[in-house]
C-alpha cells in the first residue's frame, strides 16, 4: 500500500530533466533539418549525370540493389556503399548524407554534424526518461502502466526507443525533429494535465490482464502514430515531386521518395492493425472477467472499435483501385485522429467503465 | 422481338446483378466500413440503454421535444438501431460475396499449377539474369534448372517445370489467411447475437449476512434473453459473511481516496455441498454456467422504527447508493406500518463526516471513519397501495409532508450509530444500530461465449497471416545464353527483388567458382528491364 515518496519525486526531477534534453534535441534537430544538409544546394562531387538523375537516383539509393542498378548505372556503386555502412549501428552517421538524398554528402559528413549531436542528446534524453519509469515503478512497486499519465510517459519512451532502434539500421534523423517534438510535448503533458501523484494500483484495474491488454495498447498506438507522422511525410513529399518546395519545407525535397514513404506508413499501420486487433481481443476476454460480459458498447469499447474499422478501411483503401497514395494517407490520418481521440478526450470527458485516467 | 420483349426483365434482373456486384467491391466494403465507424459514435456521446436506463429517462426529460426525437431515431438503442443493423448487415452480406467467389477461387488456384512464364519476363518487377556459361565451364540447362527447382522447393514454394522454365508461387497461406479471418468475423458477429438471445442477465445488492437464493423472484432485476427457459437457472444460494473495502489514505491529489481493495468473503451453497469463496473485481464465481461478479458496493444503515408504544414498526438494513468517490451516499426508508401515519425518510450518509473549506458538512472519506446519517422525516401517504410500482431509492412525495419539530422549523435527524431519537408529535423513535456493507452482484450466462475463443485464436491468426505472408511468383527460365529469373510480387511484398537477387546468386554462385563462400555482385549480372 506504500508508496516511496523519495523515489516519486526523483522520478518527476528525471521527467523534467529529460525534457530540457529533448527541447535541447529538438532545436538541434531543427537546425540539421532547416540547415544546410537539407538545402539541396551542396556542390555536388559527382558527374553532372548523376546531378542530372537528382532524386531519381537519390531516393532509390537507398533501397535494395537490384531495384536502384535497373534504375541508373551510376547510382548503384554508391548505392551498395551506403548500404554496407549502414548496416551497421555505428555507420548509421556515414551513412548519412546519402540517405538523406545526395551521394555527395557522405563524402562530407560534416553537414550532418547537428543532427549527430541531437541524436546523442537524444540518448541521453531517452536514458533520462528510461529512468523516469524506473523510478516510479520502484516507487510503487506494481505495473508501470496504471493510469493516462504512465501510458503516456511509457508510449513516448517507447517512441524515442524505436526511433533510435530504427537509426541502428536506417538513418531516419530527419524524423529527429517530429519525435523529440512529440516527446517532449507528451512529457508536458504528463508532467501536467496527466499528472497522477504515484500511489498503488485499484481492483478494478488489478489483475493479470493489465500485463498482456495495456502494453499491447501502448505498443499500438506507438506505431500508429509512427505511421501517421510518415504519412504526413509522405503527402508533403509527394507534392514536391511534381513542384518541390521552397523556403523552411524545402528539406522536405532531399527525403526519400513518397513511395517508399509510403511503404514504411504501411507496414507500421498494418503491424498496428494487428496489435490493434489484439488490443481489443485481449480487452474483451478481461472485459469478461471484469464485467461478466466481452462486449457491452462502453464508450471506450466504442471508440477501440471505431478505431478498428478505420484502420480496417484504411487496409481496405490501399487494396482498392483508383485510391491513391495520399487518399489512402488521409485514411491514416482520420485513423490516428480516433487514436488519439480515445486516448484524450474519451478517457478525460467521457463517461465510462474504463475510467482509470487517475486524473 | 423476342429481345424487345425481354428488355424489362433484364433490366430488372440485371439491376440485381448490378447492385449485388457494387455490393460485394471492395469499395462498397470500404465505404461501408466508413459508416460503420461514423454510426457506432453517437453511442459515445448520448446516454444508452443498455448501460443506463435511467440517465436516458433523465436526458430525454430535460430535453423535452429533442430528447424525445433522439428517441425516435433509435439514438438512445444505436446498437440495436434498425440503421446500425442495416450498416453492419449490409457489411456482412458484401462480405459474404466477397468470400466465397474468393474462396472458390483461392480453392482452385490451389489445385492448379502456378501459371506459366509470360513470353516478357523483363516486365516483371523484379527481374537479373545470369550467364549458363562463364568461358571455362558450360552448365547444361537441365542441370541449373534442376537447382533452381530444389533452391525454390526449400523455401517453399510450388512449382511446375517445362522444357525451358520453372513456374513458382507462394505464399498461398497469405489468402487462406485472410479468408479466415474473414469467415471469424462472420461467426464472432453470430455468436455475439446468439449470446444475447440465449443468456441472461441479472442484478442483485447484497448486504452482509444476507443469502441470495438463485431464483427469477430474488433479483432486483432480470433481463432473459428471447429464447431463454427460466427452468435452467441453476440452482444455488450465496451468502454475503463480510466484505472488506479499503481506500487509500496515504496517496497525493486526485489518488487520495482511491479504492484499493474490494474483497467479498461469500459462502456458495450447491446441491453438490458448500464452498466459501473470495469473491472480488476481475474474480467472479462461476456455478454451473452462471458467473457472478462484484460489480459495486455501499453502506447500509441498520434502522429500527418503533411507534409511540414501542411497538417495532420496521428493522433491517436501508441501502445508500453512493454518489461519488468519497461515498457520499443517499437512501430512502418507507416505513408504511407505522403509527399514527406511514413514515417515510429520505436521507445522507456521510461516511467520515467533516467540513470542507466553506464549512459545509460533507464527507471527506470513503471509509467509516467518522459515519453520521442525516435525514428528513415526512408523514403522510407513501402510495404504495396504488398498485403504481415504486423505486425504492425514490420517495414518492406527492401526498407526504414534511415533518415539523416542536418549534415550528423542518425536523431533521441527525445521528451516529447507535443513537435514538424520538419523532415529534408522537410519531415514536428511530434508532440507528450500525452500519453493515452490502455487494452489488452481477449474474450472467451466455452459453455461446465459449466459442469465442477458438474463433478469436482464428481471427487473429489469420489476420497476422494475410498481412505478414508475402505472396509472389518467380520465373526461372533458360533462354539463350542466359538464365532470366523473375518475381512478380502479388501484394505487398517487401522482398521480392532480394529474392529474385538471392536466387540469382545461388544459381551463378555454385556453378561457377563451387569453393567461394560469399559471391560478388558482379558476378550475377544485373542489368536494366528492357
Amino acid at each position: 500500500m506504500d508508496v516511496n515518496v523519495a523515489l516519486a519525486q526523483w522520478s518527476n526531477l528525471l521527467i523534467y530533466s529529460a525534457m530540457a534534453v529533448y527541447a535541447v534535441a529538438f532545436i538541434i534537430y531543427a537546425f540539421d533539418l532547416f540547415g544546410p544538409a537539407f538545402a539541396g544546394e551542396i556542390p555536388q562531387a559527382g558527374s553532372k549525370a548523376r546531378l542530372k538523375a537528382g532524386s531519381d537516383a537519390r531516393s532509390d539509393a537507398r533501397s535494395k540493389v537490384s531495384a536502384s542498378a535497373r534504375r541508373g548505372g551510376t547510382g548503384s556503386s554508391t548505392a551498395t556503399a551506403v548500404l554496407d555502412g549502414g548496416s551497421d549501428g555505428a555507420g548509421s552517421d556515414s551513412a548519412a548524407g546519402a540517405d538523406a538524398g545526395s551521394g555527395a554528402a557522405s563524402k562530407t559528413p560534416d553537414l550532418r554534424r547537428w543532427a549527430r549531436a541531437g541524436t546523442a542528446l537524444t540518448v541521453l534524453a531517452g536514458l533520462l526518461h528510461v529512468a523516469a519509469i524506473v523510478t516510479r515503478t520502484l516507487a510503487v512497486m506494481r505495473v508501470p502502466w496504471s493510469n493516462m499519465m504512465e501510458y503516456a510517459l511509457i508510449a513516448s519512451a517507447m517512441v524515442t526507443v524505436g526511433y533510435l532502434v530504427l537509426l541502428a539500421v536506417r538513418d531516419v534523423r530527419y524524423l529527429g525533429t517530429f519525435v523529440t517534438f512529440s516527446v517532449l510535448l507528451t512529457l508536458g503533458l504528463c508532467i501536467t494535465v496527466f499528472h497522477t501523484p504515484a500511489a498503488q494500483i485499484i481492483p478494478a484495474l488489478n489483475n493479470y490482464w493489465i500485463w498482456i491488454h495495456v502494453p499491447i495498447a501502448i505498443l499500438s498506438t506507438v506505431l500508429l502514430y509512427l505511421s501517421a507522422i510518415i504519412a504526413i511525410v509522405q503527402m508533403l513529399r509527394s507534392r514536391s515531386e511534381s513542384k518541390p518546395w521552397r523556403g523552411p519545407l524545402r528539406f522536405i525535397n532531399m527525403l526519400p521518395r513518397s513511395k517508399e514513404l509510403e511503404k514504411i506508413s504501411y507496414r507500421l499501420a498494418a503491424v498496428g492493425f494487428v496489435t490493434w486487433t489484439f488490443t481489443l481481443v485481449a480487452g474483451a476476454f478481461w472485459a469478461e472477467i471484469a464485467w461478466g460480459r466481452y462486449w457491452g458498447w462502453d464508450s471506450k469499447e466504442i471508440w477501440t472499435f471505431v478505431v478498428w474499422v478505420v484502420y480496417a478501411a484504411y487496409l481496405h483503401a490501399r487494396a482498392t483501385r483508383g485510391w491513391t497514395a495520399n487518399r489512402v494517407a488521409v485514411l491514416n490520418l482520420v485513423g490516428i485522429a480516433t487514436v488519439l481521440f480515445n486516448f484524450s478526450v474519451v478517457n478525460l470527458y467521457f463517461n465510462g467503465l474504463h475510467a482509470y485516467s487517475g486524473v | 422481338m423476342n429481345a424487345q420483349k425481354n428488355a424489362p426483365d433484364i433490366g430488372v434482373v440485371g439491376m440485381l446483378r448490378w447492385g449485388w456486384r457494387q455490393l460485394t467491391t471492395m469499395r462498397a466494403a470500404l465505404i461501408l466500413l466508413l459508416v460503420l465507424a461514423l454510426a457506432a459514435i453517437p453511442g459515445s456521446l448520448l446516454p444508452q440503454r443498455i448501460q443506463d436506463p435511467g440517465a436516458v429517462s433523465t436526458f430525454i426529460e430535460e430535453n423535452g421535444a429533442l430528447g424525445n426525437f433522439l428517441d425516435a431515431v433509435q439514438l438512445f438503442d444505436v446498437y440495436t438501431s434498425v440503421w446500425f443493423s442495416a450498416v453492419y448487415i449490409l457489411l456482412m452480406v458484401s462480405l459474404v460475396g466477397c468470400i466465397i467467389p474468393r474462396a472458390r477461387q483461392h480453392y482452385r488456384a490451389m489445385r492448379q499449377d502456378p501459371p506459366l512464364a509470360p513470353r516478357r519476363l523483363t516486365r516483371m518487377s523484379a527481374y537479373s539474369t545470369t550467364p549458363l556459361s562463364d568461358g571455362s565451364t558450360t552448365r547444361a540447362p537441365d542441370d541449373l534448372l534442376d537447382e533452381a527447382q530444389s533452391a525454390l522447393k526449400k523455401a517453399g514454394y510450388r512449382m511446375v517445370r517445362t522444357d525451358d522454365h520453372i513456374a513458382a508461387e507462394r505464399g498461398y497461406l497469405k489468402e487462406t489467411g485472410n479468408l479466415v479471418f474473414h469467415v471469424s468475423i462472420l461467426v464472432t458477429v453470430i455468436i455475439m447475437a446468439l449470446g444475447g438471445l440465449f443468456g441472461y442477465y441479472g442484478q442483485r445488492v447484497l448486504v452482509e449476512g444476507e443469502t441470495f437464493s438463485h431464483s427469477l423472484v430474488s433479483y432486483d432485476s432480470f433481463e432473459p434473453g428471447t429464447y431463454f427457459d427460466a427452468s435452467e437457472l441453476p440452482e444455488f444460494r450465496l451468502t454475503l459473511d463480510s466484505l472488506e473495502t479499503r481506500f487509500d489514505d496515504q496517496a497525493e491529489g486526485a489518488q487520495f481516496g482511491q479504492p484499493r481493495r474490494f474483497d467479498a468473503q461469500v459462502t456458495l451453497d450447491t446441491p453438490d455441498g458448500s464452498e466459501r469463496f473470495l469473491l472480488r473485481p476481475n474474480e467472479p464465481v462461476r456455478v454451473d454456467g452462471a458467473r457472478v461478479y462484484l460489480i459495486g458496493n455501499g453502506y447500509a444503515p441498520v434502522v429500527t422504527t418503533r411507534d409511540a408504544d414501542g411497538n417495532v414498526t420496521y428493522s433491517g438494513p436501508v441501502v445508500f447508493l453512493p454518489q461519488d468517490g468519497v461515498y457520499t451516499s443517499t437512501g430512502v426508508l418507507k416505513v408504511p406500518d407505522a403509527n399514527p401515519d406511514q413514515l417515510g425518510f429520505g436521507g445522507v450518509l456521510l461516511p467520515t463526516a467533516g467540513n470542507n473549506d466553506q464549512g459545509e458538512l460533507v464527507s471527506t472519506f470513503a471509509e467509516l471513519r467518522n459515519p453520521l446519517l442525516v435525514m428528513d422525516v415526512y408523514t403522510g401517504d407513501l402510495g404504495l397501495d396504488t398498485g403504481v410500482p415504486q423505486s425504492v431509492y425514490q420517495l414518492e412525495t406527492d401526498d407526504l409532508a414534511r415533518l415539523v419539530d416542536t418549534d415550528g422549523s423542518d425536523f431533521q435527524l441527525v445521528m451516529r450509530p447507535g443513537d435514538t431519537a424520538t419523532l415529534p408529535d408522537g410519531h415514536g423513535t428511530v434508532t440507528f444500530e450500525e452500519i453493515r456493507k452490502y455487494a452489488a452482484l452481477d449474474v450472467h450466462h451466455d452459453p455461446v461465449q465459449v466459442w469465442m475463443l477458438p474463433f478469436m485464436l482464428l481471427l487473429f491468426g489469420g489476420l497476422a497471416l494475410s498481412l505478414f505472408v508475402p505472396r509472389r511468383r518467380v520465373w526461372v527460365r533458360v533462354s539463350g545464353d542466359d538464365v532470366e529469373i523473375a518475381g512478380l510480387a502479388r501484394g505487398e511484398d517487401p522482398r521480392v527483388d532480394e529474392a529474385v537477387a538471392e536466387l540469382t546468386q545461388v544459381l551463378a554462385l555454385e556453378s561457377v567458382e563451387p569453393g567461394t563462400a560469399s559471391p560478388d555482385s558482379d558476378t550475377a549480372q544485373n542489368r536494366t528491364g528492357k
